[in-house]
């Protein structure tokens, strides 16, 4: 099944294209990856779901219902949440009220605050924070401010985890136990839609990856499929070429 | 030690104690003081509510509001225009309520607006408050300002003293539900709060008017003291800067931050002011350098540095005495 649908899906900063015409579909269950050089448009058709930006044109839609007109915060109380490329975090709170504000806030119906607390206690626990839940966010490092954005990002229920880079700037250690917990959530029922640039991360454990250049999808396919296709490899390696002619 | 076991277990009963005879204090000072010491008092008691209305809304967001003085202005010229017509109390709901009506319109309009351009837009709506009033006057009665008939001290200071109570009361209970975390993720990081199922518009938009509410409740209050106000005594920028002065010299952090911060400022303004003017503007001025560069928190913020220092000295005088009941034995 369909969960996330996009048709025609198109972006544009003044003449500038950021996106153009993309169609696109994350299914039920699986972990999509999203590649592509920098500026290829990847980040702005995150912000175009979760309705950071308004679409020029298309159309995409959440288990069959437009998302078109809608803002952010009704965005995530249908069940999409994500998670920022540079982290967005309340640098003014502790830890666990970050990710309290996930719980009180990301669900349609009304919760109790004892419900909220044992929301966000477990999100904590998944992401495995617990024992930094009082800590200052703006104390914690790269890597953990991540977890703090994915826990706040858990703790609204979400059926659409939308990943924006969670591995850029992390070491090879921190990005194993990166691909762990994204195939965890997964495990969990959530479907995921990743951006990433760690090829390594992506390869691992995405079931299909889609490819932007210039804010065109120009190829989408298994990870193997992709690995060997002629134009990703061209747009990824085609600078040394031109450098060698 | 006995004295410190027994502050840390009963805190909550010696902070309702400490309330009570703040109260008490306030409610018997017209039996044994001047008329100007009462005078004061109110005054202080109106920097309170405008203090810790501002920093509800702009504390928590990080959204600079320039415009207290336009809803305390707004109160004001309500109780010139209704002071005939209804009873003072009625006055005060209504000075209230336009107030608040007033900000939703505003908010839904400016709230778009983002760090410094809201702090102008706020500001210049002060500016336009006095034209446009000013206008109105000439047009309508031919003349700038209105005769405010004079209501005694006690009156004042107990009404006043109940509109602190029950702004401090709202502020805190906000402060504390949902919407309180809200305001402050807002302020925190808005595009993520916004993300997290957060309604941003509405939530600022509200506060906003919630905050303006007292002020313009205050503004009623304040106007009979004055005996007369025109234009530009009620919508004077002073009474837009000195609210912002007081929390960030009080410390925004806490709900008693802004309430220190405005009986501080309020009683230096008003009984140094008469004498030493000049002097008084100067050493303001040093004063909320010093605040703004040692004490990012204001003077709350005194309160857990001082623990954590006193805390360590304490800790090691205890170990000391028990080293050398050790030594002894």
């Amino acid at each position: 099944m369909r969960i996330l649908e996009g048709q025609g899906v198109s972006k544009y900063f003044g003449g500038l294209a950021a996106v153009s015409n993309v169609d696109f579909h994350v299914d039920q269950g699986e972990i999509v990856g999203m590649i592509g050089p920098n500026g290829a448009g990847k980040t702005t058709l995150f912000n175009l779901i979760s309705a950071a930006l308004p679409l020029s044109s298309g159309e995409i839609r959440f288990k069959d219902q437009k998302l078109n007109g809608l803002k952010p915060h009704q965005i995530c109380k249908m069940g999409v949440s994500r998670t920022f490329q540079e982290t967005k975090v309340f640098v003014n709170m502790p830890v666990f009220q970050n990710v309290l504000v996930g719980a009180f806030f990301g669900t349609p119906t009304h919760i109790s605050g004892a419900d909220a607390a044992k929301e966000t206690t477990q999100a904590l626990e998944f992401v495995e924070l617990s024992a930094m839940s009082a800590t200052p966010v703006k104390d914690l490092t790269l890597v953990n401010q991540k977890r703090v954005e994915v826990a706040r990002a858990l703790a609204t229920k979400p059926e659409l985890l939308l990943l924006d880079e969670l591995m850029a700037g992390l070491n090879p250690a921190e990005v194993s136990e990166a691909m762990e917990l994204v195939t965890r959530i997964r495990d969990t029922g959530i479907t995921i839609f990743m951006v990433e640039h760690v090829m390594k991360a992506i390869m691992g454990i995405c079931e299909r990856i889609m490819v932007l250049h210039h804010g065109e999808k120009i190829a989408e396919g298994t990870p193997q499929e992709i690995a060997d296709n002629k134009t990703v490899i061209e747009i990824y390696l085609g600078e040394e070429t031109r450098a060698g002619s | 030690m006995d004295i410190t076991r027994f502050i840390s277990t009963h805190r909550k009963l010696l902070l309702v104690g400490f309330l009570l005879l703040i109260l008490i204090f306030i409610t018997t000072l017209p039996l044994y003081a001047r008329p100007s010491d009462v005078r004061v008092l109110t005054t202080i008691l109106i920097y309170v509510v405008l203090a810790v209305s501002w920093a509800l809304f702009s504390g928590t967001t990080g959204y600079m509001s320039l415009a207290p003085a336009a809803f305390l202005g707004l109160g004001m010229y309500t109780m010139a225009l209704l002071q005939k017509e209804l009873p003072f109390f009625l006055i005060i709901a209504i000075g209230g309520l336009v107030a608040f009506a007033f900000a939703l319109l505003i908010g839904l309009v400016t709230l778009r607006l983002r760090g410094i351009y809201f702090a102008i837009f706020t500001f210049g709506l002060v500016v336009f408050m006095t034209e446009i009033i000013q206008f109105l006057e000439t047009r309508l009665w031919g003349r700038h300002g209105q005769a405010i008939i004079p209501i005694d001290n006690e009156t004042l200071l107990y009404t006043m003293l109940v509109l602190v109570v029950v702004t401090v009361l709202a502020t805190y209970f906000i402060r504390r539900s949902r919407y309180g975390l809200a305001l402050v993720s807002i302020g925190g990081n808005e595009e993520a709060a916004e993300h997290m199922g957060i309604n941003t518009t509405r939530t600022k938009v509200f506060i906003f008017a919630i905050s303006s509410m007292f002020m313009g409740a205050a503004g009623v209050v304040t106007a009979p003291s004055l005996i007369y106000v025109n234009a530009n005594i009620a919508f004077s920028v002073f009474y837009s800067f000195m609210p912002i002065f007081m929390a960030i010299f009080g410390g925004m952090g806490q709900l008693y931050g802004p309430v220190i911060g405005a009986v501080i400022f309020g009683y230096l303004e008003k009984t140094l002011r008469a004498q030493l003017y000049s002097y008084f503007m100067l050493g303001f001025g040093i004063i909320m350098v010093v605040v703004i560069l040692f004490l990012p928190n204001g003077i709350a913020g005194l309160v857990p540095m001082l623990q954590s220092k006193l805390g360590g000295v304490i800790a090691r005088l205890q170990k000391g005495s028990q080293g050398e009941q050790h030594a002894n034995t």
